[in-house]
């Protein structure tokens, strides 16, 4: 994987059905166009992707893409991006957030992190439960210079607000 | 004493199945010092297995001493190892002196019991836990030419997968 000049953001959002990231990845396949990282997430239903592609300007980006989505009805958006490979961050907090669901939660729970210091690396939310009794899942990892203690202290009024907060050191073994 | 060059994903040589050592001589003792010295030269790394270092045979290192409060046994230097016996699943987070730039989450049993020769040829049996459990399956693995890359699942979603070990 090369880090060249061109690099954009490509999203994509709209109903989901199987083949959407076959069909989009084969457009820029055929229009020599290379991928860097990726994350695709089915939200509530909907298909959404955000795609590092490598290769020509926004407008033959589009020229490629355009088609696809069209047909299968779907957003594009595009931006030009700083195309950053090879400079992966290690998290060494995992914090784990659930409660009822109520407005909230994620604004909260986030504030008090980054007034700890923390830097949101992945962040993943899910409501689950039943319609009538929601609740709110949210599975965040980060990194925090100063580690557990420091998210510990943040999080106390969290906990008295309700939420359940559990925050665990990550250690990676390297092999 | 030298620190060797490590090879490094996508290297098919990562790939292939280490022989055993049979002959427990200087050699060996030679390529176990390097070994180490390697171990020690990579930022962070808690083990090494010779594959790693172009030397197809069964060795591995695993030195967990480093890390806070857990249980271990200081510097491991297994020959010939084998897992004769494994309980529990657990998902932690591994890198890989072979993979740089990446690390992902694998399953491993929480505990094994592990047979090997020391640097004498004798053999010796331990129970690993933890950290150290998972360290020394991973560098196992490596004789096996397997990388945790072959292990690695979803970080979204705790999914167990069928069939992990073979």
């Amino acid at each position: 994987m090369k880090t060249g000049k061109h690099w954009h953001m490509l999203t994509v959002v709209g109903a989901d059905r199987p083949g959407i990231v076959a069909k989009l990845t084969e457009a820029l396949f055929r229009g020599g166009c290379n991928l860097g990282e990726a994350s695709m997430a089915r939200l509530g239903g909907n298909f959404s992707i955000m795609l590092m592609v490598e290769g020509g300007d926004a407008a033959a980006l589009e020229r490629l893409v355009r088609p696809v989505t069209d047909a299968l009805g779907l957003r594009l958006h595009l931006d030009p991006i700083h195309g950053e490979l090879h400079r992966h961050v290690e998290p060494n907090v995992q914090v784990t957030v659930y409660g009822a669901d109520r407005p909230g939660i994620v604004a909260q729970a986030t504030a008090a992190l980054a007034n700890a210091g923390f830097n949101i690396l992945d962040l993943n939310t899910d409501v689950g439960g039943t319609p009538e009794q929601p609740i709110y899942i949210m599975l965040i990892e980060g990194y925090v210079a100063e580690g557990v203690a420091a998210v510990e202290r943040a999080i106390v009024s969290l906990r008295a607000s309700g939420i359940e907060v559990r925050v665990t050191a990550l250690d990676t073994m390297i092999g | 004493m030298a620190v060797l060059e490590v090879l490094q994903y996508p290297d098919p040589r990562l790939k292939q199945v280490s022989a055993p050592v049979t002959v427990f001589d200087a050699a060996l003792h030679a390529i176990l010092v390097d070994l180490e010295e390697t171990m020690r030269a990579g930022p962070g790394s808690v083990g090494i297995a010779a594959p790693q270092v172009n030397h197809f045979v069964r060795i591995a290192i695993v030195d967990v001493s480093s890390k806070p409060g857990i249980l271990q046994h200081g510097c491991l230097r297994l020959i010939n190892p084998e897992i004769v016996q494994r309980a529990g699943e657990v998902k932690g987070r591994e890198g890989c002196m072979s993979v740089p730039d990446y690390t992902g989450s694998v399953l491993r049993a929480q505990s094994v019991r592990v047979r090997a020769q020391d640097s004498g040829g004798q053999w010796r049996e331990f129970d690993f836990e933890g950290y150290e459990a998972r360290a020394v399956q991973h560098e196992i693995d490596h004789l096996d030419g397997l990388l945790f890359l072959d292990r690695v699942v979803s970080p979204r979603h705790d999914l167990f997968r069928r069939k992990l070990y073979r």
